[in-house]
């Protein structure tokens, strides 16, 4: 199975039941994927949108009664997704939004890139919110993390996006797939709307005119995201203990930089990794576990630099940080990124 | 087709597979291509930055791919659409008339399964049992001639293999 088809599949086994979505390589197969899934549940709803605009608002309907929802697009499909991200947002419903990343800025081309860093993980759209944001690397991280964006997304009642790129999407690798949720069975949703018959009505909105009243729901989402940065810190380090030089990056960057690690390491230059898995939260408070005995780092993206931003932030000017970018859809080489590591490339 | 049913065949076979296919867009008789990745261990990075193998389909892939090749590595050639020879003296070439052999066996189709089958003689990655039931699971027919077809390609391209 593809990448793609992986998430599909997860996405299924997670108790999604409802999916829209619009062409856009390289994010098609899931799209695919979906349409063959959902035709063979009697509960399940694939619909082709006629835009993206429309594909969001038609999760945002599906959400807002009930189902576990998901819709998938690429990097200028996920730009014309971001009114309704915001407005997911803005009513606290759940939605999981996958962006197979691809090159940019514009229509930019169809390689895998990681330009969408800034956009996905400071919200993306208007307004004073967030996403939970996901960085899988492997056909397994996809399987699981699809399966857990569902469940953050019904926690805490957000918008979570999985941040994969065109490599990822594409790429087949073995996974186990996790056992299938039923739908019937999850937590209910007592904010739903289903039908006010024999009860108060519920209203989902986000028009709120009084300046008072949208400041209290600005303050009720930061609440939210504090909860949520305090309670999710997810990232994996490997070869860290003896390290002398941390690289970090995510995603399929991290894929590489593994290999680049392994590499220098037979050579006796004692690298490390660390991948940050929640991209937003920034696992902050394990990468300052790993500063207190490391302090060189180098950062590589396949951007100009993004998430170089969070590391330093993150370091609180403890570390000295270099960074590596390929930006537009370049796909590096393990062995680039070993000569990068051994000084021979980067800035400062 | 050929590195899916390899690395499909692998993964059977209890190994750590990633299959990249390229997904841009290629002209017919350009520089389509993709790499599989095989190990015992974890596969880090999915990205060959020197593949030990490479089998090269056309003239194009050679031009563009044989700069590649780990030093000490091997490099199968389709001679019936490849000429001339890669410029490395650090390599092993072995040279199989694919589309004339595939020809003779009634399916011009047939090239990636002769290239493959060449291929799994020469490294030894996996068994040509292993193989056939690999490609028993990707295509799914039912068909036997079609499967027969297919292992026939297999075997012949095996049997060219050996001679070097």
């Amino acid at each position: 199975m593809s990448g793609n088809h992986v998430i599909g599949e997860a996405a299924i086994r997670a108790g999604c039941r409802f999916y829209a979505g619009y062409p856009i390589t390289p994010q098609n197969e899931l799209t695919e994927y979906m349409a063959g899934a959902m035709a063979k549940l009697k509960d399940g709803t694939f619909i082709q949108a006629e835009s993206e605009l429309a594909a969001i608002n038609m999760v945002l309907g599906a959400s807002a009664a009930g189902c576990r929802a998901m819709t998938s697009s690429s990097s200028p499909g996920i730009s014309l997704k971001q009114e309704g991200i915001s407005f997911l947002s803005a009513m606290d419903l759940p939605a999981v939004i996958v962006n197979c990343m691809r090159g940019g800025p514009g229509l930019g081309n169809i390689s895998p890139s990681q330009g969408d860093y800034f956009q996905a993980t400071r919200g993306g759209g208007h307004g004073d919110y967030r996403n939970i944001v996901l960085g899988p690397a492997t056909a397994q991280e996809l399987a699981d993390l699809t399966m857990l964006a569902f469940d953050y997304a019904d926690k805490y009642r957000t918008p979570v996006m999985i941040l994969q790129d065109g490599m990822m999407g594409q790429m087949m690798e073995p996974a186990v797939m996790p056992d299938p949720v039923d739908p019937k069975r999850l937590p209910p949703k007592p904010w739903k709307l289903d039908g006010a018959d024999g009860r108060p009505s519920r209203i989902i909105k986000s028009l709120y005119l009084d300046p008072a009243e949208e400041e209290q729901i600005n303050w009720n989402l930061a609440h939210k995201y504090e909860k949520i940065t305090d309670e999710i810190q997810r990232a994996e380090t490997y070869r860290t203990d003896d390290a002398q030089i941390i690289i970090v990056a995510y995603g399929t960057a991290a894929r590489i930089a593994k290999g680049a690690v392994n590499r220098v390491r037979e050579k006796g230059v004692k690298a490390g990794l660390f991948r940050p898995i929640s991209l937003w939260p920034f696992p902050t408070r394990i990468l300052k576990e790993v500063n207190k005995k490391v302090k060189d780092f180098l950062v590589f993206e396949m951007s100009t630099g993004q998430m170089v931003e969070d590391v330093r932030l993150s370091l609180e000017g403890k570390g000295n940080v270099r960074f590596y970018g390929r930006p537009g859809g370049v796909v590096s080489t393990p062995i680039e990124i070993a000569e990068v590591i051994e000084g021979k490339f980067g800035r400062v | 087709m050929m590195g899916y049913i390899l690395a499909l065949t692998a993964m059977r076979d209890g190994k750590n597979v990633t299959y990249l296919p390229s997904y841009g867009a290629e002209v017919r008789g350009g520089t389509a291509n993709c790499t599989v990745c095989v190990s015992d261990e974890e596969i880090a990075s999915p990205v060959a930055s020197s593949p030990d193998f490479a089998v090269v389909l056309n003239q194009p892939s050679m031009i563009k791919y044989q700069g590649l090749i780990k030093s000490g590595g091997l490099m199968i050639i389709n001679s019936s659409l490849v000429e001339g020879d890669p410029e490395r003296d650090d390599i092993e070439i072995i040279k199989i008339p694919a589309n004339d052999m595939a020809l003779d066996l009634g399916n011009e189709k047939t090239i990636n399964m002769i290239m493959l089958g060449a291929f799994v003689a020469k490294t030894g990655i996996t068994t040509p049992e292993s193989l056939m039931n690999g490609l028993k699971e990707v295509l799914k027919v039912k068909k036997a001639g079609i499967l027969e077809l297919n292992r026939k390609g297999m075997e012949k391209g095996a049997e060219y293999a050996g001679r070097f």
